[in-house]
């Protein structure tokens, strides 16, 4: 195809996006390999968005460049439209549409030949648990029904990647652990997928992870490496009065960040601090803590290290 | 080949099952134009009859009863007032009781005697006093259709006065009336009327068609899928296509059972010439459409467009009778020149050859508003 591997999906170099002076994406660098889950984690306003939009050919980028399945974007956009599905923040199917309506209406306008249209639909609507549901209308089904529609009518031309913008933020948890389950089933198949979230249980099922922080990538990597690899140990304190011994921490030298979790208080001590159980338990601020303990760090703790005021 | 079909057909059957679901466009769809053909139809006359006037009759003699009938007679006015003085009659015309007073001055018999409409054969004494009017009417020329029509009285006859037959001059130039020789307004009206509900509906429907998938949410899921804009906007006005020809169907139909208008015999002309106007609205539409940014502004612009396209375009005032500016912008509405055509069509026998400029404009319009759509219509975000 052209000078990248086939075994790169994307490939991004400089990526910026400027709205009227306002960097949205500042800078970022992708290399996205096939057959995983790539996930784009961070708050509201990071980018997350606008990053997606610019690698299927929606925003045109204000710097940088962009090739995915070897295709450069926005150039080759319209054809690369035929190889990648794209599923929106908000649900955009037509509401007065049926299921069935608005599945017929995507396979016809990605030219799907009328058997293999058939086949097809029928083969999402089994796998997506709509084929009970191909006469109601798309604006009257709950959001966990609609979520399943709108991934059904994504992968309906079988595209070789797909884009997925936020895809469970308007369903029920038991909606999301199955619809992550399916998103595997394709991974499985072939299907390589970007997907952008805040939760962290979700990132945590990505193959790789982006951290995104105003616009920039802050860290990048296996969920597991990045744990490895995050630069602090965490450490945490059970015990009474703990709202005031997270006030003192805080600003304590070695102490990046201490935050409540129900009965424990989770503190992320510097990596330089060879026993950071000791370190603390010496210390006068947790005069009281009945437990002091050295865990597992999760992918939240790696986020936090990694932005805001916890970045170094 | 068969891929922009395809796309294009998937466009037009999924704006079908839309539209047949929205109960609200549909009924317009057919009540626009059967509550119009009939309102106008019965209710836009030119021919001005029985306008209220008063009158005020200082010479209370035979002589003016019966001129007051004579006048009543011709049917153009009709008496609602008597009044005692001009004073009175003024204020019934600000009061708007009246649309005119009819004054019958004191000398009215002497008047009437010198009269040459009179035509009483008494010998005029002077210049002056042969010249005078036997009576006056103060009109509220305001509306000039009103004053018009008093005006034509002007030179009633006044023979009738002796119990002669009127006088019957030669007139100096014969006048035959061609196409509308009884001169009904609604032969003039009812295929005038195809062009002012088509400008209507079609420019309202579309100028809705692209900012409403962006205001329901669906315009970032369009844009990702392979369908090229000038497929989408084919796709979306092909049913409305068959709406303008219902609708055309609705009125011409209703007009000759109503109004007993005829169809012509060019009916294959009028046939393409519906369409070209249908499609040159619907690409005006679209248009539009690619500028708004909410389904409200849509409509503000549609009323913008409108209200001159059929001022304009002689349905209600000649065209000629307009300013050569006002006749250059004109014919820049597709609606102008539909006028032209279709009155050309049903009233005058004339077909697309005869009517060719019309027929390119229209073409051109059209070909002209899908490009521009078309290429106003980004598949970008930014």
């Amino acid at each position: 195809m052209s000078s990248t591997g086939g075994d790169i999906v994307i490939r991004a170099e400089g990526l910026v996006k400027s709205f009227k002076g306002f960097r949205a994406v500042d800078g970022l660098d992708l290399t996205i390999e096939r057959g995983m889950i790539y996930g784009f984690l961070g708050p509201n306003g990071s980018g997350k968005t606008t990053a997606m939009r610019m690698l299927t050919g929606l925003l045109t980028p204000t710097e940088g460049t962009v090739e995915v399945l070897g295709l450069s974007v926005p150039k080759d956009a319209e054809t690369l439209k035929y190889k990648i599905g794209y599923m929106t923040q908000a649900f955009s199917l037509y509401g007065d549409l049926t299921v069935l309506e608005n599945l017929t209406f995507m396979a016809t306008i990605y030219g799907l030949p009328s058997k293999r249209k058939k086949q097809r639909i029928a083969e999402v609507m089994e796998r997506y648990e709509l084929s009970d549901l191909g006469d109601r209308f798309a604006g009257k089904m709950s959001g966990g029904q609609r979520q399943r529609l709108a991934l059904a009518t994504a992968v309906l031309h079988e595209p070789q990647l797909l884009f997925l913008d936020e895809p469970t933020s308007a369903v029920d948890p038991e909606s999301r652990r199955h619809f992550w389950e399916q998103l595997f089933d394709l991974v499985d198949g072939g299907t390589s997928i970007v997907v952008t979230t805040h939760f962290m249980d979700e990132a945590e099922r990505c193959h790789k992870i982006a951290i995104m922080e105003a616009g920039q990538k802050r860290a990048d990597g296996a969920p597991k490496d990045l744990m490895a690899a995050m630069g602090a140990n965490v450490v945490e304190i059970e015990g009474p009065n703990l709202r005031e011994i997270r006030r003192k921490l805080l600003g304590t030298e070695g102490i990046i960040t201490a935050a409540q979790l129900g009965a424990r208080l989770r503190v992320l001590v510097r990596e330089d601090i060879a026993d950071p159980e000791a370190f603390l338990k010496t210390k006068d601020e947790t005069n009281g803590a009945t437990l002091i303990e050295k865990v597992r760090p999760n992918l939240e703790d790696v986020f936090v290290t990694a932005t805001g005021e916890g970045r170094q | 080949m068969i891929r922009p079909l395809s796309r294009i057909s998937a466009i037009f059957f999924k704006e079908l099952a839309q539209l047949r679901r929205d109960r609200m466009t549909f009924g317009m769809v057919i009540m626009i134009p059967l509550i119009q053909l009939i309102l106008f139809g019965y209710a836009i006359n030119t021919n001005i009859r029985d306008i209220p006037v008063a009158v005020v009759d200082h010479s209370q003699t035979g002589i003016s009863r019966v001129l007051i009938q004579m006048v009543e007679a011709t049917r153009v006015v009709k008496v609602t007032e008597r009044l005692t003085s001009i004073e009175e009659a003024e204020t019934a015309i600000k009061a708007a009781r009246v649309r005119a007073a009819f004054i019958l001055p004191y000398d009215l018999s002497q008047r009437v005697a010198r009269s040459p409409a009179a035509n009483l054969g008494t010998p005029p004494s002077t210049d002056e006093e042969t010249s005078r009017p036997v009576a006056q009417w103060i009109v509220d020329g305001s509306d000039t259709m009103i004053a018009g029509a008093i005006k034509s009285l002007r030179n009633m006859p006044l023979s009738e006065l002796n119990r002669q037959a009127p006088n019957r001059s030669t007139p100096t130039f014969e006048v035959a009336l061609f196409f509308n020789p009884e001169q009904r307004t609604a032969i003039n009206i009812v295929p005038g009327l195809v062009g002012i509900i088509l400008t209507m509906t079609m420019i309202m429907f579309t100028s809705a068609a692209i900012v409403r998938e962006r205001e329901r949410g669906n315009m970032e899921m369009l844009i990702n899928t392979p369908v090229r804009p000038i497929e989408l906007m084919i796709g979306k006005i092909i049913p409305y296509i068959f709406i303008g020809l219902v609708q055309t169907a609705i009125i011409l139909g209703l007009g000759h059972l109503l109004f007993n208008v005829p169809f012509g015999d060019r009916i294959l002309d009028l046939f393409v010439g519906t369409l070209l106007f249908i499609g040159a609205s619907l690409s005006l539409g679209l248009v539009l459409s690619t500028i708004a940014q909410s389904q409200l502004q849509a409509t503000q612009m549609t009323v913008f467009v409108l209200l001159p396209s059929i001022l304009l375009s002689g349905f209600m005032f000649p065209y000629e009778g307009m300013p050569v500016i006002a006749q250059y912008i004109a014919e820049a509405f597709p609606a102008t020149h539909f006028m032209r055509m279709i009155r050309g069509f049903v009233l005058r026998d004339a077909g697309l050859v005869e009517l060719h400029r019309d027929v390119l404009w229209m073409c051109g319009f059209f070909v002209l508003g899908m490009i521009v759509a078309a290429f106003r219509f980004k598949k970008r975000l930014d």
